[in-house]
C-alpha cells in the first residue's frame, strides 16, 4: 500500500464516486435535511463521524469473526446490527462527553442508522478488497463527499426558496430534485479525472 | 377487508415513492433498464410481504424500547435469504443490481411500513399492505426504468426480451441520449414523475372544488 492508493481513494470517494451524485447512496437524509444549511452541516459532520467509525469496526469485525468462522454470507444482518449499537454508543459518548455536539446534532444522529451510504460503505470495504487503513480512508473520505454534496445542495435550495421562479406543480420536492440533477451533471465533469 | 381501494392507496394516493418519497436511493440508482426494474420491484415486494407479516405476528411480544432494532434484524434476514437466492438463481440480475441488494435493508420504505402498519395491524392487513405497497413501488420503477431505458438507451425491455436480451431497439443507435441512463437523469426523471403527480393532484382537487361550487 502506498501514498498513491490512498490518494486516489480519497479523491475517489469524495469526487469522482461521491456517494450521493455517482453511487446513489444516502439520498434519504440528503432529500430530507438539506432545506436549512446549519441542519446539512450538522447531518454532514455526524455521518463523516459514524461512516469513519463505521468502517473501522466493521472491517475488524468481518475479519475476526466473520471469515475465520465461514460466516461471510451473514454480513448484511451483522453490519447493521454494527451499525445501528455504534449509532446509539456515538449517541450516548456525545451526550456525555460533548454535549453541545451532541444538541447540535439532535435528532439526525438516530436517523443514520438508515443512512444507505453508511451501510454502502461497509459493504464496499468487503467487496472493493480494502485493508484497514484503506477502509477507514475510505470511510472518512466518503463522508467528507456526502458533507460537501449535501452543503452545496442546501445553499443551492436556500436560494430556491428565496428567488427562484417555477412551475407551482415542481413545488418541494420535484424541483430539488432537478437542481440535485444539476449538481450531479456538474459532478460528472470530474468523472475525466485521471488518477496516475 | 378493501383489496380495491388498498390498492388504489399503493399505487397512487399513498404511493411510497411519489407521495411517501420513501426509497429514492434504490429506484434512482437501479432504474436503468427494465429488467432491474421488475427485479428490484419483486424482491421489495417479497421481503416487505414477510417481513410485515413477522412483524405483525411479533408485535405483541416485541418490547418497544427496542423495536427498531428487532425490525432491522427481521428485514436484514430477509434481504440476506433473497440475496442468496439471486445469487444462485438468477445470477445476471444479482449482478446488475450489485450492491443495492444487500442495501435493501436500509430502504425506507420496509422500516417505515414495519413501525406504520405492521406493528399494529392484524397479519392478513399486514401482508395486504405489504403486497399492495411493494406494487405501488414496482410501479414506479418500471415506469422510471422504461422511460430512461427508451430515451437514455433506445431500447424497451432491455434484459428480458430481443436478441440475447439487449432490448428491442425503437430509436436508431446514436440518437438515444445516453446522458437519462446516467445519475444526472435518474434525478431529472424522478423530478418530473413527481411534478406530473402533483400537477393531476392539484388538477383533480381543483375539480372537485368547482363541482361542489357548483
Amino acid at each position: 500500500m502506498s501514498l498513491t492508493s490512498i490518494v486516489s481513494i480519497a479523491l475517489g470517494a469524495i469526487l469522482i464516486e461521491n456517494f450521493i451524485f455517482s453511487q446513489f447512496l444516502g439520498i434519504c437524509p440528503f432529500m430530507g435535511v438539506s432545506r436549512k444549511m446549519d441542519t446539512a452541516l450538522g447531518m454532514g459532520i455526524a455521518v463523516i463521524f459514524v461512516m469513519s467509525i463505521a468502517s473501522m469496526v466493521c472491517w475488524i469485525v468481518n475479519r475476526l469473526l466473520l471469515v475465520p468462522l465461514g460466516l461471510e454470507y451473514m454480513q448484511t444482518v451483522v453490519y447493521i446490527l454494527v451499525i445501528a449499537a455504534l449509532v446509539q454508543l456515538v449517541e450516548m459518548f456525545l451526550q456525555k462527553a460533548v454535549p453541545s455536539l451532541f444538541k447540535a446534532l439532535g435528532i439526525y444522529l438516530p436517523l443514520i442508522t438508515t443512512n444507505c451510504a453508511v451501510l454502502g460503505v461497509a459493504l464496499l470495504n468487503t467487496q472493493k478488497g480494502y485493508n484497514f487503513i484503506e477502509s477507514l480512508v475510505y470511510g472518512i473520505t466518503g463522508g467528507i463527499g456526502f458533507l460537501i454534496a449535501i452543503v452545496l445542495f442546501a445553499s443551492v435550495r436556500e436560494r430556491l426558496e428565496l428567488t427562484a421562479d417555477y412551475p407551482e406543480s415542481f413545488e418541494g420536492f420535484p424541483i430539488a430534485l432537478i437542481s440535485a440533477g444539476l449538481i450531479a451533471l456538474a459532478f460528472m465533469g470530474f468523472s475525466g479525472l485521471k488518477i496516475w | 377487508m378493501n383489496f380495491k381501494k388498498q390498492l388504489k392507496d399503493g399505487l397512487i394516493d399513498n404511493n411510497p415513492v411519489l407521495i411517501q418519497l420513501l426509497g429514492m436511493c434504490s429506484t434512482l440508482a437501479i432504474s436503468t433498464t427494465l429488467f432491474n426494474g421488475i427485479g428490484m420491484g419483486v424482491s421489495v415486494t417479497i421481503i416487505l410481504i414477510c417481513s410485515n407479516v413477522v412483524i405483525s405476528l411479533l408485535r405483541k411480544i416485541i418490547p418497544a424500547k427496542i423495536r427498531i432494532a428487532s425490525y432491522i434484524v427481521v428485514i436484514a434476514g430477509f434481504v440476506t435469504v433473497v440475496d442468496l437466492l439471486l445469487q444462485a438463481f438468477l445470477p445476471a440480475l444479482s449482478a446488475s443490481l450489485g450492491g443495492f441488494i444487500p442495501l435493501i435493508v436500509v430502504n425506507c420504505i420496509i422500516l417505515a411500513r414495519a413501525e406504520a402498519f405492521a406493528s399494529k395491524h392484524s397479519v392478513a392487513a399486514s401482508a395486504l399492505d405489504g403486497l399492495t405497497q411493494g406494487i405501488g413501488y414496482t410501479a414506479v420503477l418500471i415506469v422510471m426504468s422504461v422511460v430512461r431505458e427508451l430515451l437514455g438507451n433506445g431500447t424497451f425491455g432491455g434484459g428480458i426480451l430481443g436478441p440475447d436480451g439487449a432490448g428491442i431497439r425503437v430509436i436508431p443507435e446514436g440518437y438515444p441520449a445516453l446522458l437519462i441512463i446516467l445519475p444526472f437523469g435518474g434525478f431529472i426523471t424522478l423530478g418530473l414523475l413527481i411534478a406530473l403527480i402533483q400537477r393531476l393532484s392539484r388538477r383533480s382537487a381543483e375539480k372537485a372544488e368547482t363541482e361542489e361550487a357548483a
